[in-house]
């Protein structure tokens, strides 16, 4: 009788499961599937055609668009991850200095602040910086500031998590070698935290690659990233050259993770047969 | 005392404080000082919103704060329709993205907390592809997979294609641009956000205190009631946050999915900036909407404490 209870649960599980993940991928699948149709109808798939790709690749201002898109997000994952691995650092590491209070909630106040918020206000500051100084003109440098605002923050809590867990007493073995702090941070601490530092820019730059809203708040004249240029076709109508350009990146993404995937489960494998192999070779007596 | 405090000056140390410290007092703290500073300015046209707050030209010096913006949040400037007291676009603003955000919260709870549990309990070798599969749309364009909902609950749409071919429907159903396209919208963005942190928690739970409770009499429903729900308070207290502290203030799914009727506050400050050019009520919206998240936020904070306590 249990058996049976069990058996429906485990089936009522698999159907849920089933369902939400057909939901999560429901848009993807529509976007793939459509990007390749026909005709610029939206129910009904008419045939298989490449023509929306020839016209996203004739459409300059789309391509203009990704470029700037790309050079915005290297730039702010970069940044990203150098503050948040100094914010990191300061919040794990100097658990007493004056301000820290503050300093954490300045650290955190952007994950929750709303998207609108950090735009406008951001904008008026640049506002106000540019009429006193001339200087920067609404565009790259002003995206690139909103963005790393909040990439910071995103930066800082996955820094944060692995650097609570990295061993101390390897910082301090090496400080009792006579390393100076700055050698122990680049040679110990750096290489121990460096997954984050991977995992950190990868979100950081996707954050940023993908961000709509303040960009929208943040961009000049003639400076339009893509996500602004899908957001405003998205709002005048069906244009499956977007299609297309959303199946090149759910394909690069993909590929990108399955690469990552196989990269890490390498380097794990690689790690056990040392770790087997330094066991074998230690006396069996030598156990810690 | 001060001995203490000089040895522990170091040029080092205080830079690596001072990077990420200068740069948050400059780009998150200052600018929302600005920004409380041009809600209180006086919204007439003419009227330099960054003039300084302490006037000397007059001779005498005077503090300048108008609180006229917040009062016109609140009540109907022109105030021909009455009182006009909590009658305004704005307010109907806020009560729309609460409104929004409340039940994108539940949505998010009922689709996710089934779905979470029955990944928690999942086989072990399985569940980190299943978890896997969760957040592989994260790393997509979230702006291209919310306009792809616009293709698919079009009146032409697929959703629509596949009902009237099936003979469910005989005709379109109108779900674009109504509450229908906008709580579909929502769910879907905000969804992963209530899944993580409720697998994060039930996938740590002791499934001994299940089989206790099933020797003890309960029955598998009373069990899940009994004990597996409050266990998971935490989970679903942080899961709720995440989902609807954002949604309050969401811009780009009500923009895309969202109809003329039901506009989010985002969307108001936006306008107020752009269209309006009313730079001094753009800000005062912001703080009350800031205010406004505080009060789950602190809820939260509160409820997190009180874990951390016991």
């Amino acid at each position: 009788m249990p058996a049976s209870r069990f058996f429906s649960e485990r089936r009522l599980g698999r159907l849920w499961l089933a369902l939400v993940y057909a939901f999560l991928y429901m848009p993807l699948i529509f976007l793939i599937v459509f990007s390749f149709n026909s005709t610029r109808q939206d129910g009904v798939f008419t045939g298989f055609s490449l023509r929306w790709y020839q016209a996203l690749l004739a459409d300059s201002r789309l391509v203009d668009g990704f470029f700037l898109s790309l050079r915005v997000a290297l730039v702010t994952g970069t940044l990203s991850v150098i503050l948040g691995c100094f914010a990191a650092y300061v919040l794990v590491r100097y658990t007493r200095f004056s301000g820290r209070t503050l300093f954490y909630g300045l650290v955190n106040a952007p994950l929750v602040m709303p998207e609108v918020i950090i735009g406008l206000s951001l904008l008026l500051l640049m506002v106000a910086v540019q009429r006193a100084t001339g200087w920067p003109e609404r565009g790259f440098v002003t995206i690139v500031a909103g963005h790393t605002l909040l990439g910071m923050a995103y930066a800082t809590v996955v820094i944060q998590s692995r650097l609570v867990e990295t061993d101390r007493a390897i910082e301090e073995a090496a400080m009792d070698l006579g390393c100076r702090p700055m050698q122990v941070f680049f040679l110990v601490t750096l290489p121990n935290i460096a997954p984050a530092l991977v995992s950190a820019w990868l979100l950081t730059f996707t954050l940023s690659f993908d961000d709509v809203v303040i960009s929208e708040f943040l961009s000049g004249p003639g400076v339009t990233t893509l996500p602004q240029l899908i957001f405003s076709y998205a709002r005048r109508g069906v244009n499956p050259s977007i299609y297309a350009a959303a199946t090149l990146l759910i394909a690069a993404v993909s590929l990108g993770i399955i690469a990552y995937s196989l990269f890490v489960t390498r380097r794990q494998r690689r790690r056990h047969r040392e770790i087997n192999t330094a066991m074998r070779a230690a006396p069996a007596g030598g156990r810690r | 005392m001060k001995n203490s405090v000089w040895l522990l000056w170091r040029p080092g140390r205080r830079l690596v404080i001072a990077v990420p410290y200068l740069w948050l007092a400059v780009f998150f703290a200052l600018p929302f000082l600005i920004l409380l500073r041009i809600s209180v300015t006086d919204m007439g046209s003419g009227i330099d919103p960054f003039a300084p707050l302490v006037d000397s030209s007059t001779g005498a010096w005077r503090l300048r704060l108008e609180f006229d913006n917040y009062l016109s949040i609140f009540r109907d400037p022109a105030g021909s329709t009455g009182a006009g007291w909590g009658d305004t676009v704005y307010l109907d603003a806020y009560r729309t993205s609460l409104k929004y955000a409340f039940f994108t919260t539940l949505l998010c709870l009922l689709i996710g907390y089934p779905f979470a549990y029955f990944l928690a309990r999942a086989r072990p070798t399985v569940r980190p592809a299943l978890l896997m599969l969760v957040m592989l749309p994260f790393w997509t364009s979230f702006l291209l997979r919310v306009y792809a909902w616009k293709g698919i609950l079009a009146d032409q749409g697929v959703l629509n294609q596949l009902l009237l071919s099936l003979g469910l429907i005989r005709e379109p159903v109108v779900m674009l641009y109504t509450d229908v396209s906008m709580m579909v919208g929502m769910t879907y963005v905000y969804l992963p956000f209530m899944i993580l942190p409720l697998y994060a928690n039930l996938v740590k739970m002791d499934v001994r205190l299940l089989e206790a409770a099933h020797d003890l009499g309960a029955s598998a429903w009373k069990a899940f009631w009994l004990v597996t729900v409050p266990l998971s308070r935490s989970g679903i207290v942080a899961g709720s946050m995440l989902v609807f502290i954002p949604c309050v203030g969401e811009f780009v799914v009500p923009s895309l999915l969202g109809g003329a009727e039901n506009v989010m506050i985002g969307r108001v400050v936006w306008d107020e900036m752009f269209s309006a050019n009313n730079w001094p009520r753009a800000a005062s919206l912001s703080v009350v909407m800031i205010v406004l998240i505080l009060v789950p936020l602190a809820f939260y904070y509160r409820a997190a404490g009180a874990r951390k306590g016991a």
